[in-house]
């Protein structure tokens, strides 16, 4: 590149690779990064197709050959050893070259301001990504590439699949390096020391491949707090057998039954079996995903993780969050389970529990997990207020700070409506709404992209309107229906206002520039 | 009256040219399905033919609606956001901060662009917001987007 921007001197505490890695030159990936971006996959591609194809490769190639004996005696037998060996080297030489040349074209660097990839051989892509927009950093570590000591650095952007990857890294690097990106994205002005590591690494290859596996997601140099929640296996399990997709498979396997049984025909299981067999695929996915969750508050936002043999491991600075939805499947009722789901500008390829999009960020807790969970990503809803808050907003059944539908609207809302409200608090707006399946929806105010209030025809011969507010598009909607007409016009003007007002003194996309330099 | 009304009610309204825009819309929908629906009936094949019978006549009211309709479209420019609103039975009101302004779009159709009519369409990084301000004469489109984007500038916000 032609722009050689002058890079700061980096603090001293930085840990050394890390410094080389952000002094802002070009560097180049983990050597093994082309086999494990599929390098693997084509050549187990390739052995299981030479395999099968055996005979007829060996007819093609060898047209004298006859069907008897062993292809190599054939070989040496009629002196091709020459020829036999020179295409096999000469294709791992071009499968290395092709490897070789496509390592080398693939090179990143991270500046103050940037980071920027750019790779291919023949198409040449070049993405280039502001630090202040970083929506997320996301550590995955895939199985394979584990066993390699390797880890995918995974940094998103607001958009469609806008991430910059950098596949892969040496993984003992990875978590210091996303430190300090975090570090320079936040803008703080004071370059403090990043705590260094005081064990040290293991000596021998093997050793140290062992202490990574063993390791636990979080690097204990990191000063990682403890993980707010924790999963316990029963409660896992319960939540992933109590969740709607058992009612749904309970009642295929019985409708299945009934049928056999009342017509005598085996021919449903033909239907019913494959269905079986991807549940049963789903929950063990699902469960082999969430287990060994941890969240836990730093510095630089919340930190995610989730995985047992492949494990990603993802922080989310402060204000990346566009709204939050705690909710709660029916099933779950008598064991006062939360879920909590939140909407991102970020769109990563990799996905979580239950493969969807990285959105789950609590996937099972109980109500103290809920309030823990919430005062980490909305850093307002702290202290013995919010817990009530909290608490009124999950289960309260009306009666308190929200503005509630009238009971007027008892008539669209028979169940909910003495629980259906808004509330404006610092800081956030919450909707509250479900008797059944209870939600409460909270979208941080200098989030909010614009805000709306609708009436049809029915709604206003009952004099109440709906209110929704715009956030990024996400598993979440912010609406809320059968309101009071004149208390949804008075809240719509407030947003409006404290919308504006939000969006001015916000200062996420550098979370730490106020801090006063040291 | 139950219907929505804010506070404020000088409204900006838009061409009322639009209403011939709308109209002849309308009209030529309004003939496709007469004529598939005439064909269908022709063929015998009744309940396609009732089918569009009962689309055309959704679009007759529709018609006969459109001029009400085009007079309740209608913005502000308020100190610190845009506001919006359309509809007489489906109404809504959206408020956009100009700071959550990601472009602007300008769109014209063939019908509109022979009366000189333009499309504003206001996008931020919410896929609902939905903010398209038809039947805007020419000059006041471009006007109007030069303004949005001075002032989204002055007042830029992150996401």
């Amino acid at each position: 590149m032609s722009e050689a921007r002058p890079t700061e001197p980096v603090a001293t505490s930085v840990p050394e690779t890390v410094a080389r890695l952000t002094d802002g030159e070009w560097h180049r990936l983990h050597p093994a990064s082309p086999l494990l971006k599929g390098g693997i996959a084509l050549i187990a591609i390739l052995g299981i197709v030479i395999a099968n194809l055996r005979e007829r490769l060996i007819a093609l190639f060898l047209p004298h050959y006859g069907e008897q004996g062993d292809p190599v005696n054939y070989i040496i037998d009629n002196g091709y050893v020459l020829q036999a060996l020179l295409i096999v080297g000469g294709l791992l030489l071009l499968f290395i070259a092709g490897f070789y040349v496509s390592w080398r074209m693939h090179s990143f660097r991270i500046t103050d301001e940037v980071v920027e990839v750019r790779s291919g051989i023949l198409f040449r892509t070049n993405r280039k990504a502001r630090l202040d927009r970083i929506q997320g950093i996301n550590i995955v570590r895939p199985f394979i590439a584990r066993l390699f000591g390797a880890a995918k650095l995974e940094i998103s952007q607001a958009g469609h699949d806008a991430n910059v990857q950098l596949s892969y890294l040496a993984s003992g690097a990875t978590d210091d390096l996303r430190r300090e990106i975090l570090r320079r994205a936040s803008g703080t002005r004071a370059r403090e020391a990043a705590a260094v590591s005081g064990t040290t690494p293991a000596q021998n290859v093997l050793d140290r491949r062992v202490d990574e596996f063993l390791a636990p997601e979080l690097d204990p140099a990191a000063a990682a707090p403890e993980s707010v929640v924790k999963i316990h296996l029963g409660r896992l399990v319960g939540s992933i057998v109590f969740s709607g997709s058992t009612v749904f498979a309970l009642l295929l396997v019985a409708g299945a039954i009934v049928w056999i049984s009342t017509t005598g025909e085996y021919y449903a299981l033909i239907f019913v079996l494959p269905s079986i067999i991807g549940f049963g695929s789903y929950y063990v996915r699902r469960f082999t995903k969430s287990l060994r969750y941890t969240i836990a508050g730093t510095p630089d936002g919340v930190r995610v993780g989730f995985g047992l043999l492949s494990t990603s491991n993802e922080t989310l600075p402060p204000g990346r969050i566009h709204s939050v939805e705690v909710s709660q499947p029916l099933l779950w009722r008598p064991a006062d389970w939360w879920q909590i789901r939140v909407n991102r500008a970020s769109r990563t390829s990799s996905r979580g529990a239950e493969n969807q999009a990285n959105t789950t960020i609590m996937p099972v807790g109980n109500r103290a997990d809920v309030t823990k969970v919430l005062e980490l990503m909305l850093p307002d809803f702290i202290g013995p207020e919010a817990v009530a808050f909290i608490e009124s907003g999950l289960v309260s059944k009306g009666a308190d700070g929200f503005t509630n539908s009238p009971s007027r609207a008892a008539w669209l809302r028979p169940l909910s409506w003495r629980r259906n409200g808004f509330r404006i608090v610092p800081g956030s707006l919450v909707l509250r709404k479900g008797a059944i399946w209870r939600r409460l929806i909270i979208v941080p105010q200098p989030r909010l992209q614009s805000v709306a209030v609708k009436q049809g025809p029915l709604l206003r011969l009952m004099r109440l309107a709906a209110v929704e507010l715009h956030t990024v598009a996400g598993p979440i909607r912010a609406d809320l229906g059968a309101i009071d007409q004149d208390a949804a016009i008075v809240f719509f003007g407030e947003v409006a206002r404290v919308a504006v007002r939000a969006s001015h003194s916000d200062t996420t996309h550098r979370w730490r520039s106020g801090e006063a330099p040291e | 009256m139950n219907r929505l009304e804010l506070p404020e009610n000088d409204w900006r309204r838009v061409s009322p040219k639009l209403v011939v825009v709308e109209l002849l819309g309308g009209m030529i929908f309004l003939l496709v399905v007469l004529a598939a629906g005439i064909a269908l009936y022709l063929l015998h094949v009744w309940w396609a033919a009732t089918a569009f019978g009962v689309v055309a006549i959704i679009a007759i009211v529709n018609l006969a609606l459109t001029r009400r309709r085009v007079r309740a479209i209608g913005y502000r420019l308020r100190e610190d956001d845009l506001l919006f609103r359309r509809g007489i039975m489906w109404q809504r009101f959206v408020a956009v901060p100009y700071g959550r302004m990601q472009l602007v779009d300008i769109n014209r159709g063939p019908i509109a662009r022979g009366l000189g009519l333009s499309e504003l369409k206001f996008v931020t990084a919410a896929a609902a917001a939905g903010v398209t301000i038809p039947g805007l004469p020419e000059a006041e489109a471009e006007e109007l987007r030069d303004h949005l984007v001075s002032v989204a500038e002055s007042r830029r916000a992150g996401l």
